[in-house]
């Protein structure tokens, strides 16, 4: 077994990790960033600057009981949750998070830093982001509960409704990299324009940044989209009977969307690691940086803004986004076939 | 294709639920998300407060009902105080007017405030909540500064108040006075123009002038109908009749138009707030003079006989009120309120009955509920504003 061959395998292994831990540094942030729009202090008791507070939230979720309704489908109660988590996690293997690496000169050959790269790779991503939706599905009908199965009704009204959008916006840039492969694309966005501004695909697709981003939020089931879980409305909504463990595999599944959405936006519209100022080998830091921006943007988003009603979505879904998703993909094509 | 044979689902809705504000128990018949039949269960909150009041004597009554619509306690105070005033036929020093309006309003912002905030965390906005808080924070510090407890100061007694201004009162109110108009501008900021809040409000939880009027409905509800009435323009008490204010009245009927109103109401208290603050002296009368009410000064009873006597009684068996009935309407955060107070002679109430304004902001619930969708539902609810300590009392 060759050094490349274990490299791969730790780059596999460590994304997995690392994908973990954002999940851990998401929460913090979420209740760090509510804290600060809502004038508190955010939880400041474990640990320096509230710094454990995830490990002291995951400790509190894995001692609680599990509890399993006794009407609620056996099989499908527990297949649910590991399907959400399961989706979004494989999501992510396509989206690359940084060049490639010699490990200081340790390897023979540089390993792309990525878990692989799939020359379909968005279809693979959209294909199996649209398999979430079935553990939120699946959960809302078999708890067996009236709170639940309304949820899991809007998350499937809600589905339809974004992400044909969300396809078009895609496809866009798709058609402006020429290819399906994440890596490729985000190769495509290295260097500057004049100069100056950098090749990102932002600046010429601002309009299919946004749609994403919109999509997005509803993709991930956060604020002002947050339909399926309405605390105010359905109690919990697809996940008011889960609990335990199994509630902590929803919780680690939103977050980890919240990530890859984000990941994604970062590779096709920001350039991926492609950044001013940072050598090439430093840039998973940029790619960072860009992550945790849009990170953030979610999560103010969600702490400032009231949710919408699952209907004004589909009607805002269907008359307004999906009708600029497709002006916006066919001028796209058009100044394809243009320009070139 | 033939047809699909759908049937309605029945959620029962609280008395455990994020957004019933309370123990509100609705029982909804829906159709997909859309609300066809909704019934209200109320009484999960039932305190006997009214049967208890009568065991109590009339000063000792005060705590009660300030603890049945538990955000507006000094709003029901006032209330049952003036009800008992009228029946002992007392005249009221006119600073402990002044005083009373002031705290009254103080209330009613206070109350407004904690509406806003549930309401709009209902929809979502959960940060304006915090917001909404943290300017009641400075209400309730009035409140402990002015007796010592926050929530449900009992400090407003029959026959005028329960000891004079502390020092630094008018500063303090002043500076919140001062501080809130911005506040509220940037409350409006966050909302009042938001597409979303909008779109979750507008045309939402209608209900018209007449069916508001058939109802019973009173207070911010009835006015955003275009009810024009309110207790301090229609009947004036204590000094209401010499403070310029005004008195907003909107037609839409709606969620939004409820949102609106309230908005205009807390601006229209600070003003109201202003006026008599500047009436106020920091010094003065702060209780009828009266022997058989009021009790004599401390000093005096360490050195008069008489004095130590009378204090002995008013705080042993309290002092009578005459035979009679009385109910004298007020306005308070949600409406008009009144005490209906029955006594027989003696030094207990005979009947003390409460005329709540969410108990009848609750009847008219399936008026607004039908149709709605259940995210409208908590929006609805929010809107009405109802405190189930006073729907359940």
């Amino acid at each position: 077994m060759d050094l490349v061959y274990i490299a791969h395998i730790g780059v596999i292994l460590f994304t997995f990790f690392m994908l973990l831990n954002s999940a851990a540094v998401l929460v913090l942030m979420e209740r760090k960033v509510a804290a600060f729009l809502q004038q508190r202090l955010g939880p400041n008791r474990t640990g320096p600057w509230g710094t454990l507070q995830p490990v002291a939230d995951i400790l509190k979720l894995l001692f609680k009981e599990e509890l399993r309704p006794l009407a609620a489908d056996r099989w499908l109660f527990a297949l649910a949750p590991i399907l959400s988590v399961t989706a979004a996690f494989s999501a992510f293997a396509v989206v690359p998070w940084g060049g490639t690496t010699t490990l200081f000169g340790l390897l023979p050959e540089p390993v792309p830093l990525r878990v692989a790269d799939v020359n379909v790779g968005i279809l693979v991503l959209f294909a199996i982001t649209s398999m979430g939706i079935y553990g939120i599905v699946l959960a809302g009908w078999s708890s067996n509960s009236k709170y639940s199965l309304l949820g899991g009704l809007r998350s499937s009204a809600q589905m339809i409704s974004y992400e044909l959008s969300y396809g078009l916006a895609l496809g866009a840039v798709l058609l402006l990299g020429n290819s399906l492969s994440l890596t490729d694309i985000v190769n495509q966005q290295s260097g500057y324009w004049f100069g100056v501004i950098p090749r990102w695909f932002i600046f010429i697709q601002p309009l299919g940044f946004v749609i994403y981003m919109i999509a997005g939020i509803a993709e991930t089931n956060r604020a002002p989209f947050d339909f399926p879980e309405a605390e105010q409305e359905l109690v919990a909504g697809y996940h008011t009977e889960y609990s335990s463990f199994r509630f902590a595999l929803f919780f680690l599944a939103e977050y980890v969307n919240m990530v890859t959405v984000s990941a994604v936006a970062t590779t096709l519209f920001l350039g991926g690691w492609h950044g001013p100022f940072l050598p090439e080998w430093l840039g998973w830091l940029w790619w960072l940086a860009k992550l945790f921006a849009l990170l953030f943007f979610y999560i103010w988003m969600r702490w400032t803004l009231p949710r919408y009603r699952y209907d004004q979505l589909m009607h805002f879904g269907w008359k307004v986004l999906l009708p600029v998703a497709v002006i916006n993909l066919l001028l796209t094509a058009a100044a394809v076939l243009y320009w070139g | 294709m033939g047809q699909i044979r759908t049937e309605t689902m029945t959620v029962n809705m609280g008395p455990q639920h994020p957004s019933t504000h309370g123990v509100l128990r609705l029982v909804l018949e829906l159709d997909g998300e859309n609300v066809v039949s909704a019934s209200t269960t109320i009484g999960y909150l039932h305190t006997g407060i009214e049967k208890t009041a009568e065991q109590k004597k009339w000063q000792q009554v005060i705590p009660l009902v300030e603890r049945m619509d538990y955000l507006s306690a000094q709003s029901n105070s006032l209330a049952f105080v003036t009800s008992v005033e009228k029946l002992l036929g007392l005249d009221l020093p006119d600073r402990v007017k002044w005083i009373r309006v002031l705290l009254a309003e103080l209330q009613r912002i206070n109350s407004h405030l904690v509406w806003l905030g549930t309401h709009v965390m209902d929809l979502g906005a959960v940060s304006v909540m915090l917001y909404c808080f943290r300017e009641r924070e400075l209400l309730l510090n009035i409140n402990e500064m002015i007796a010592g407890f926050r929530m449900f100061p009992s400090y407003i007694r029959v026959g005028g108040l329960r000891e004079d201004l502390p020092a630094e009162f008018h500063e303090t109110v002043r500076a919140f006075l001062d501080r809130m108009p911005e506040k509220l501008a940037d409350y409006e900021r966050l909302l009042t123009k938001n597409q979303i809040f909008r779109k979750r409000t507008h045309g939402v939880g209608y209900i018209s002038k007449e069916d508001a009027v058939a109802w019973g409905l009173v207070g911010p509800i009835a006015r955003s109908s275009g009810v024009q009435y309110d207790v301090r323009r229609a009947f004036p008490y204590l000094v209401y009749d010499k403070i310029d204010f005004e008195v907003p009245v909107r037609t839409e009927g709606d969620v939004y138009a409820r949102y609106l109103l309230r908005l205009v109401e807390m601006r229209e208290s600070l003003k109201i707030c202003r006026q008599a603050l500047d009436r106020i002296t920091p010094r003065g009368e702060w209780a009828v003079d009266d022997p058989r009410i009021t009790p004599p000064p401390k000093d005096k009873v360490y050195t008069e006989m008489e004095a130590l006597i009378q204090h002995f009684l008013i705080y042993s068996q309290g002092f009578t009120v005459p035979a009679g009935e009385a109910a004298v309407p007020i306005e308070g955060p949600r409406g008009e309120q009144a005490f209906y107070v029955v006594s027989d002679g003696s030094n207990r109430p005979w009947r003390v009955k409460s005329r709540g304004p969410s108990f009848f902001a609750c009847q008219a619930m399936p008026t607004y509920l039908i149709g709605a969708l259940i995210a409208d539902v908590v929006a609805i609810i929010g809107s009405t504003d109802i405190v189930l300590g006073d729907v359940d009392r």
